[in-house]
């Protein structure tokens, strides 16, 4: 009782703001929904039992992703009202294709079964979770079984980084920057001028 | 009803990933719904994967979950440094006007 009611108010929440997200005109308050749908899949996770997946979707979508996303829609100074005007025209279309692409999920849904042999083909069995919490058995998996894909992924997040400074990196004339390979080089002979003063009477 | 299982978890994926498609499609002018449209997206994904783990009792499920959140992290950083970047040469980002490579 209480985990379907949960359930429904953390599906619900998270559909309402999801479509929010999709219908607002602006997209400040749209990046606002967008982490109100991310914190209610964290809900859902939990319910699930994936409590792990859960902290990361709050971390990495809500932390990182979406406080990006509001980065930039703050930074990029954009007539959003002229960006809406396509909206009417494209809207019937989108919502014949939403429509249709949700009657064939449904469809898929009301009429499948799992293999006979599904159960026996699993890779790694969750263990009982009063021994094994849930992040330990996903840190057992990623760290022995899985560790190259862990490796590649890690990568993946170097290349993105570097990909992401390397495009909107730019270098502005009015900033003088060090240059070590100038300082270096110097000698002293262009430097310091060695001059014999006289005493008492200054240069 | 009132007894939760792997179909409504997969309900609300669907529904979630359908509102996503929805976005794309209606927002044509404004990338940056669109890139919030594909985060939605994934995340529908997510659910579905995290529900079948549940179901199944699989492990794996989970840990695939954990490479798409990487992938989703990542496209939205390139994604955005190229809107930003977009915005600098030509400041739009009106979907009809990227069409400088002549695709």
């Amino acid at each position: 009782m209480i985990h379907a009611l949960t359930f429904y108010l953390f599906a619900l929440v998270g559909v309402l703001s999801a479509v929010m997200v999709v219908l607002n005109r602006n997209p400040v308050h749209g990046v606002l929904w967008l982490i109100l749908a991310f914190f209610n899949a964290a809900g859902l996770f939990v319910l699930m039992g994936a409590e792990f997946i859960a902290m990361l979707v709050v971390v990495v979508y809500v932390g990182a992703v979406a406080v990006l996303f509001l980065f930039v829609v703050m930074m990029l100074d954009i007539n959003f009202l002229g960006l809406r005007e396509g909206f009417l025209k494209y809207m019937p279309f989108g919502a014949a294709l939403a429509v249709i692409l949700a009657v064939e999920v449904v469809i898929l849904f009301l009429d499948w079964t799992l293999a006979g042999e599904a159960m026996a083909l699993r890779a790694a069995p969750i263990p009982d979770v009063s021994q094994v919490s849930n992040t330990e058995a996903l840190g057992n998996l990623i760290y022995t079984q899985y560790v190259y894909l862990f490796q590649v992924s890690g990568l993946l997040l170097l290349v993105a980084m570097v990909g992401a400074i390397v495009l909107t990196h730019r270098t502005s004339p009015s900033v003088r920057r060090q240059r070590i390979a100038d300082q270096v080089h110097r000698r002293r002979e262009q430097v310091l001028d060695v001059k014999s003063v006289r005493s008492r009477g200054g240069i | 009803m009132w007894d939760i299982g792997l179909t409504h978890y997969l309900t609300v994926a669907a529904i979630l990933f359908t509102v996503g498609v929805f976005g794309i499609f209606a927002n044509k002018k404004n990338v940056v719904v669109i890139m919030m449209s594909i985060e939605l997206m994934l995340l529908a994904v997510s659910i579905n994967m995290v529900a079948f783990s549940t179901a199944l009792q699989d492990m794996v499920g989970q840990v695939f979950t954990l490479f798409i959140l990487t992938v989703a992290a990542a496209e939205a950083g390139i994604g955005l440094a190229i809107v930003v970047v977009f915005f600098r040469n030509r400041g739009t980002i009106e979907v009809e006007d990227i069409n400088r490579l002549k695709g």
